[in-house]
């Protein structure tokens, strides 16, 4: 297996994108990436495409020729494959190129990701969502996702003491960082109090614990780690990647307050990467829900399983402090383009590590780490990568 | 949600009955039923069981905002439900003016789960209700 970089990155403008089509976003971010990256067509050797539900958002399946073709790559002909792994099909696309390349097999390598939420009802989309669960077991019986994270939370605040009011925080940490933040879907500064009183969802869990329904698209070029200076003057290393699975539904888990495949994932990451936890400067990790960051960075190894309302409550994740979480605003208020997230975790962390994020540049931003769940947790994929 | 017919039949007896498996070589318990022990895999002994359904609530939610096929049910409480013989459900718990709490006992209830429109075929399964502390005074 040989080293692998990032040599390019791009990411649209998230949120209701009514102007937009799947194949709008996702052709621009490509160029975006592309041109970042300073590559041209012939030099691409394949594709790969993280989007959870096509068939069901927009009515199109064969996501992969779609792309390929409306990036301009179809008289290429190069091979150009659809990845899904629900809301982790982004990070799972990123896995699959990151493969190709350290194989060997390939070279240089898009990795994108891509959702279009906004072009059916709210109904529509949550009912999606909801395959991400376990349709005969958990939905049949009146499951929404919401409702298998609230029950997650529940536990949570039941063994460790944690508060709504500490989950709360999340959202109001993730708003703040998603104002200096120009992708972002809100740039809206919210307060434990707007938490608190937004419309009850899935109790505990309000309207603001949830991530958004969002439009989007994100796409990074990977190429071998010793081209990769030729191809870019700031190539990102991509020092771990790793993925773990778990049981489809949420209640044949060990252990309702962990993400098991989070916690097999990140052991298998750090050992790659030969690095700690502590090590870590900036993370982008899986908060569809305000306690799935409370979960994540306790399963990740940065907090001791319990702590993580604790840490939160003591700004022990917020932008700056020696372990920043969420600076692009994460899914909670960048915006959740299901597909798309995983790669727009990778572009957060890329312009973290080459000094490129504005307003809320982190100073001597060295390692960063990306965190991406399909489902409740069926499956954790996650990326550390280095200067 | 749309579960068509064939789909709904072939699991009648899991959802009327809660009828899973059970593997004499690790003594697990699963529902709905698995044709392949997460144990012991290639060296399971599977056996059917019927499970009695009684059990305890491991963890649990009030819904107010549904998917279209139980918006006109919110707001209601799901639990995940620990099954005396082991397996952990998802379920619906009805009839507890009360609330729902954690380790709190619970029974099986036969109730309609939902119906596709007026004409469709109207799906039954198991719904859980409190059972009720026995007075003592």
């Amino acid at each position: 297996m040989r080293p692998v970089s990032i040599i390019g990155v791009g990411c649209t403008k998230f949120g209701e994108r009514w102007d937009a089509s799947l194949r709008d976003m996702v052709a621009e971010a490509g160029i975006m990436a592309i041109e970042d990256a300073c590559v041209t067509g012939e030099e691409i050797d394949a594709l790969y495409v993280g989007n959870m539900s096509g068939g069901r958002f927009v009515e199109q399946e064969h996501i992969g020729a779609l792309i390929s073709d409306y990036a301009g790559l179809s008289r290429l002909h190069i091979p150009s494959t659809r990845v899904e792994a629900a809301c982790a099909s982004g990070g799972l696309a990123l896995r699959q190129a990151v493969l190709a390349v350290a194989s060997g097999y390939q070279d240089v390598v898009i990795a994108a990701g891509v959702e279009k939420m906004t072009d059916v009802s709210s109904g529509t989309a949550a009912d999606a969502l909801a395959s991400a669960a376990d349709r005969e077991w958990e939905c049949f019986f009146g499951a929404t996702f919401p409702a298998l994270y609230a029950m997650m939370a529940r536990l949570h605040m039941r063994r460790f003491g944690t508060t709504h009011e500490q989950m709360a925080m999340v959202a109001v940490k993730n708003h703040h960082h998603a104002c200096f933040n120009p992708i972002a879907q809100y740039h809206m500064e919210v307060t434990v109090d707007d938490v608190e009183n937004s419309p009850m969802v899935a109790d505990p869990l309000h309207v603001l614990d949830c991530s958004p329904i969002s439009d989007g698209a994100a796409a990074v070029i990977l190429a071998p780690t010793e081209m990769a200076g030729r191809l870019s003057d700031t190539p990102v290393r991509i020092a771990a990647s790793s993925q773990a699975s778990d049981t489809l539904a949420l209640h044949d888990r060990r252990d309702l307050t962990t993400l098991d495949a989070t916690v097999h994932a990140a052991r298998a990451a750090f050992s790659q990467a030969g690095i700690e936890p502590k090590q870590v400067d900036v993370a982008e990790v899986h908060d569809c829900f305000t306690i799935g960051e409370i979960l994540a960075i306790e399963d990740l190894g940065f907090f001791e399983k319990g702590q993580g309302g604790i840490a939160t409550e003591e700004g022990l994740t917020a932008l700056g402090s020696s372990l920043s979480v969420n600076t692009s605003g994460g899914l909670k208020a960048c915006g959740h383009p299901v597909g798309a997230t995983g790669i727009k975790q990778a572009y957060e962390i890329v312009l973290q590590l080459r000094g490129e994020a504005g307003r809320r540049q982190l100073e001597e931003a060295e390692i960063g780490l990306t965190h991406n769940v399909g489902g409740s947790g069926g499956t954790a994929i996650v990326h550390i990568l280095s200067r | 949600m749309t579960t068509h017919a064939p789909r709904f039949w072939r699991c009648i007896p899991q959802r009327y009955s809660l009828i899973g498996t059970h593997c004499t070589s690790c003594n697990e318990s699963f529902f709905p039923p698995r044709n392949i022990c997460p144990n012991c895999r290639r060296g399971a002994q599977l056996e059917e069981c019927k499970f009695k359904g009684t059990g305890t609530v491991i963890t649990y939610t009030t819904i107010h905002n549904a998917t279209e096929d139980f918006d006109r049910l919110t707001p209601y409480h799901l639990a995940i439900i620990e099954l005396d013989e082991g397996p952990r459900i998802t379920g619906q718990i009805v009839s507890a003016p009360d609330g729902v709490k954690i380790g709190m006992r619970v029974r099986p209830v036969f109730r309609i789960l939902g119906k596709e429109g007026e004409r469709g075929i109207i799906y039954y399964g198991t719904k859980f209700a409190p059972i009720e502390e026995t007075c003592c005074d």
